[in-house]
């Protein structure tokens, strides 16, 4: 392999990892001041259990989400030099941003949440877990900005010796294509966790555990779930997908496997697409939906692949449709699981239905693979574009770091990853295998528990 | 305004030393001041709630440079490939440690993250000593400002170094004894009982030891880099900083139990931030000395960012500086005092 493509394997691997432990943690801080929240207005013990129960699989997610985190600044210089040297003065920015507003606030109030319940009073705790809440949203929202550029790039400047410079703070910050990333991802790191509250509330009743909290998870569960998943596919998704329609219509084609420009052009819900030949095999198609979907009318003319010239098409085709289908197709499973979960708790038959409570409790992992496919759809859609329009991929590399050791590093990490792996797997297991009335048994609270 | 970023992000690096260098320190002497499961719970606990916060500035400072300085940025991160990927993998693994250590209460599971928690913690000390030493003596810049550093070549410095030479194994072995002494001082100041009466003790022992290295650095970094020397002939004034270094070192000296534990700590913070600032002065206005013909050294000119990023950068960073020290303020303030051997365990 080559060492461009072995830096892009590289990149790909480790943020993807890393984005398994934030879209987690971010969803589950909401999540937690919910419990908080819950826990000041009512008094109610169980509350404070319940938090304090989440805040220990929230904190390994955090450390892990932490030093996985690292190495993706870090990777910026490492591995891709040349995009870092010329677009540092513009991307830097939301970056740096995000160390001085975001990490400060969250590792100080997180360390207050983590270890000063004794020392602080119940307000000041919930507002320790608010402000770690409002640190990790932050933090999505300067890497988002940061995407959001290389994705549509706007507000900048060229300088004579080649490098960008901000045109201008706002323009930057306020990128259109940034506030619509930011809500579709917020909303679904909110799916994720959500799916993961409920999947442990569904466990503990079909353990038919003593005690409120797998009613109190599946609750709560199911009702951020409901709202995000509707949240996730309109207006947040919709938006999206207009907005990229119009400013990557590469990206679009690509996605829906629209290799020619249609009138009226269907969607394909399945089917699977052969670059050589440009069609779609064994296609599952409803007609007219795409051009609905993005321009409100049947009749709209979409552009496929065949418009643009080969140069520009998206490099791994067939992975952006895969992609792109999977977070579809795992999206509407969520809210048809979700619906029909809210209509059994509004009827109030959800604790007792263990048909679907089996399929909650397995389907935890699935908000993951959405998430991230989501992610590969947006970022292979960029390709061969590193920031769209303006630098190519092949362009941005390390000069000057070759394949031999970006592939020793690259084993190194999915070394290191897999042990990461496994001591999560122990970890998150044994303590959802506990479960929160150890925590709630033990004299001095939690951290007792473990020491 | 270049001269101000280039103080900025000295400043931060110098506070990450700073902050991070004690629990780093602290992972340093771990296992041989902590010697019961109690006292190693109560090590951690003295940095529980502030070592994450403090490893933050080396994010904060990585970024501000990266928006400052993007060629600095491209051209060492890529340069310095190999040594900083390994910083990245200890970094996780020393992390981890911490946070896992007291999720089991298994005797040998907790044997095994203190083991890693302190192993990673030396290693990262010689690691950065050694990075701040191939800042100081310069690196092998190409015409196109870059440049590819193999991890070893014949350990001399000239115009084909590598990673490790003489100096920069000086420069990390300076650091793993400074903050090894860093570390032990806070230790002394944060906690109570046989852990603080060791910590002490290896305090006392350290101390001939910085300043034997401390006082070696000096010449050696004349040897390793002779330019580095022309600022201090220039501007008399920047001998303020080894004047800060020698108080520094004579302040934190760690007597008696009845004498002011932190004083000496701040010796030491004193000691470290006059040593980084040190060697800021000598490099000044140079960010990375090229060594060899081929290139030119990176200077503030050549690599800073365009004037609109850093006016704009100036405000924001006022501000969200504010609003960190306030942060650190408050954590402090609220875990101060000594941590005792008995009391709540770590973590949450």
């Amino acid at each position: 392999m080559d060492a461009l493509t072995l830096h892009r394997i590289h990149f790909g691997f480790t943020i993807t990892y890393h984005y398994l432990f934030p879209q987690l943690t971010m969803g589950l801080a909401l999540l937690i001041v919910v419990l908080k929240t819950l826990a000041l207005k009512t008094g109610d013990e169980k509350y404070d259990v319940s938090a304090r129960f989440w805040a220990k699989i929230f904190a390994i997610n955090f450390v892990l989400g932490v030093v996985t985190g690292i190495p993706m600044e870090f990777q910026f210089g490492t591995n891709w030099s040349e995009f870092s040297r010329r677009t540092g003065g513009v991307i830097g920015m939301p970056l740096a941003m995000e160390g001085i507003f975001s990490f400060f606030l969250e590792s100080a109030f997180l360390g207050l949440f983590l270890f000063g319940e004794h020392r602080l009073s119940r307000k000041m705790h919930w507002l320790s877990a608010f402000l770690v809440f409002v640190g990790s949203w932050i933090s999505g929202f300067f890497i988002i900005v940061t995407n959001a550029w290389m994705q549509h790039p706007v507000a900048y400047t060229l300088l004579p010796n080649g490098v960008y410079e901000i045109g201008s703070f706002w323009g930057l910050l306020l990128n259109p294509w940034a506030i619509l990333e930011y809500a579709h991802n917020m909303c679904a790191a909110v799916v994720t966790a959500s799916f993961v509250m409920a999947s442990v509330g569904a466990l503990y009743l079909l353990q038919n555990r003593p005690g409120p909290y797998g009613r109190i998870f599946l609750k709560l569960g199911v009702i951020t779930g409901i709202v995000s998943c509707v949240l996730q596919i309109f207006p947040t998704g919709d938006l999206h997908g207009k907005y990229m329609a119009k400013n990557q219509p590469t990206a679009i084609a690509g996605m829906e496997g629209l290799f020619h420009t249609e009138k009226g052009a269907g969607m394909i819900l399945m089917g699977q697409p052969d670059y050589e030949s440009q069609t779609i095999d064994n296609p599952l198609r409803v007609n007219k939906v795409l051009s609905f979907l993005i321009y409100g009318t049947t009749a709209a003319e979409v552009e496929g692949l065949d418009h643009f010239p080969k140069d520009q098409w998206p490099s791994t085709l067939p992975l952006l449709f895969y992609s792109y289908h999977i977070m579809v197709g795992l999206g509407t499973w969520f809210f048809a699981l979700m619906g029909v979960a809210t209509l059994l708790l509004w009827r109030d038959k959800l604790f007792t239905a263990r048909w679907i409570l089996w399929p909650i409790l397995l389907s935890w992992p699935l908000p993951y693979i959405a998430t991230t496919a989501g992610w590969m759809t947006a970022e292979i859609g960029r390709q061969p574009w590193l920031v769209y329009g303006l630098i190519r991929t092949s362009q941005g590399s390390s000069p000057h770091v070759g394949a031999g050791n970006s592939l020793f590093t690259l084993l190194g990490f999915l070394g290191m990853y897999t042990l990461l792996s496994l001591l999560w797997i122990i970890i998150v297991y044994t303590h959802i295998q506990d479960g929160p009335l150890k925590a709630e048994h033990s004299p001095d609270p939690p951290a007792l528990s473990a020491a | 305004m270049g001269t101000l970023w280039f103080w900025i992000v000295a400043v931060m690096l110098t506070a990450y030393v700073v902050l991070d260098g004690f629990d780093l320190g602290v992972g340093v002497v771990y296992l041989f001041v902590a010697r019961t499961d109690a006292e190693r719970g109560q090590a951690l606990r003295a940095i529980g709630p502030v070592w994450d916060g403090n490893e933050v500035w080396l994010l904060a400072a990585g970024g501000t440079l990266f928006f400052a300085f993007p060629l600095l940025y491209a051209s060492a991160f890529s340069g310095f490939y190999l040594p900083l990927m390994m910083v990245l993998w200890l970094l996780i693994l020393r992390g981890v440690s911490i946070e896992l250590r007291s999720h089991s209460a298994d005797p040998l599971w907790r044997t095994f993250f203190d083991g890693l928690f302190s192993l990673s913690s030396i290693l990262l000390t010689i690691f950065f000593g050694a990075a701040l030493g191939n800042v100081v003596r310069g690196v092998p810049l190409g015409a196109d400002n870059y440049f590819f550093l193999p991890l070893w070549t014949n350990w001399r410095t000239g115009p084909n170094p590598g990673i490790l030479d003489w100096y920069t194994v000086l420069g990390g072995v300076l650091a793993l004894v400074a903050l090894a002494l860093h570390g032990s001082l806070y230790l002394a100041l944060k906690t109570e009982g046989h852990l603080e009466r060791r910590a002490l003790t290896t305090a006392l022992r350290l101390w001939p030891a910085v300043i034997l290295l401390g006082l070696l650095g000096i010449p050696a970094t004349i040897l390793a880099r002779p330019a580095s020397l022309a600022n201090y002939t220039s501007h008399p004034a920047d001998f303020l900083a080894p004047l800060g270094v020698i108080i520094g070192l004579v302040l934190m000296r760690p007597g008696l139990p009845s004498r002011s534990r932190l004083k000496s700590f701040l010796g030491s913070c004193l000691f470290l931030s006059s040593m980084l600032v040190g060697a800021a002065l000598g490099l000044f206005p140079v960010l990375l000395p090229s060594v060899g013909t081929a290139g030119h050294d990176l200077t503030i000119a050549s690599a800073i960012s365009g004037p609109h990023t850093l006016r704009v950068g100036l405000i924001w960073w006022s501000f969200g500086m504010l609003l960190a020290l306030m942060y650190f303020g408050i954590v402090y303030w609220l875990f101060r005092g000594k941590v005792s051997e008995h009391a709540e365990g770590y973590g949450h």
